[in-house]
């Protein structure tokens, strides 16, 4: 199973549409961070809004996806986190530490390119490719 | 207090991490046919995936039995996990959150019991059992 990951201009966009095994999720980290090097991507926005479980397991690969991808110098929003899986991570004594969520891709992207704006490099996001 | 399940349930081999996926995916099924709402079906489904991946990662040759228990007065949803690996060496600490062997987060345990309304785990070497409950009175 292999999670599509879209180019706009130097934003990368994914969205997680089915339920992944743990193998999954860690070649969908892989995928992404070999991405974000590549092409130098200076924002990753994640969809998960058809994820229905995040266990620790998955909550985890999401805050390390997310944590690697900063260290490489790209911004990362996660959209689209369930009601219920917010209360069950939240009651496990998990959490998607750090990394900043909106309700859905419009906003996610809306960030993004804000933040990126912040950076002084907006230009980067039209037209280049 | 350790459930066991009896009528209606339904018992799945744990031997590879496709399994996590499928054992999540019918615990959420099972809940929301005996009525259990979206926060519990998602709190259960994560619960069998927590459990279900202990296995995979530390048991040998597990299963997993999810049976419905519920009566006239009440939706009670009972799972029971069972390995053969070599067991927990000590339950306290495995237990506590943050605590691993397996370089994990140390979070499955302690945060499938914050789930659940029961829990109970026994274990030595060559048997582990967990088994946990839902359970919502009816209005």
């Amino acid at each position: 199973m292999k999670i599509p990951i879209l180019r706009l201009g130097k934003i990368l966009l994914s969205s997680i549409q089915v339920d992944l095994t743990d193998a999954d999720a860690m070649q969908f980290q892989n995928d992404l961070v070999n991405k974000i090097a590549e092409m130098e991507a200076l924002g990753i926005v994640i969809d998960i809004t058809s994820l229905e479980v995040v266990d620790s397991f998955m909550a985890r690969v999401i805050n390390d996806t997310a944590g690697m991808a900063r260290l490489l110098g790209a911004e990362v929003v996660i959209c689209g986190v369930q009601p219920y899986v917010a209360m069950t991570l939240v009651e496990m004594g998990r959490d998607l530490i750090g990394v900043d969520c909106t309700f859905n891709l419009d906003q996610g992207l809306e960030i993004i390119k804000e933040r990126i704006g912040m950076r002084g490099d907006a230009t980067m996001i039209e037209g280049e490719g | 207090m350790t459930t066991q399940p009896t009528n209606a349930s339904e018992r799945m081999p744990i031997l590879d991490a496709s399994d996590i996926v499928r054992a999540r995916g019918v615990a959420r099924q099972v809940a929301g046919r005996i009525g259990f709402g979206l926060a519990d079906q998602t709190r259960l489904a994560t619960a069998v995936s927590e459990l279900a991946r202990n296995v995979v990662q530390y048991g040998d040759d597990g299963f997993c039995e999810i049976a419905d228990l519920s009566d006239a007065n009440e939706m009670r949803l009972g799972i029971l996990v069972e390995d053969h690996g070599a067991g927990i060496d000590n339950i306290d600490k495995a237990m506590k959150d943050g605590y691993s062997t397996g370089g994990g987060l140390g979070a499955g345990l302690p945060g499938t019991r914050r789930l659940m309304d029961e829990f109970a785990i026994e274990s030595e070497p060559g048997l582990t059992r967990v088994s946990i409950a839902l359970v919502r009175k009816r209005s």
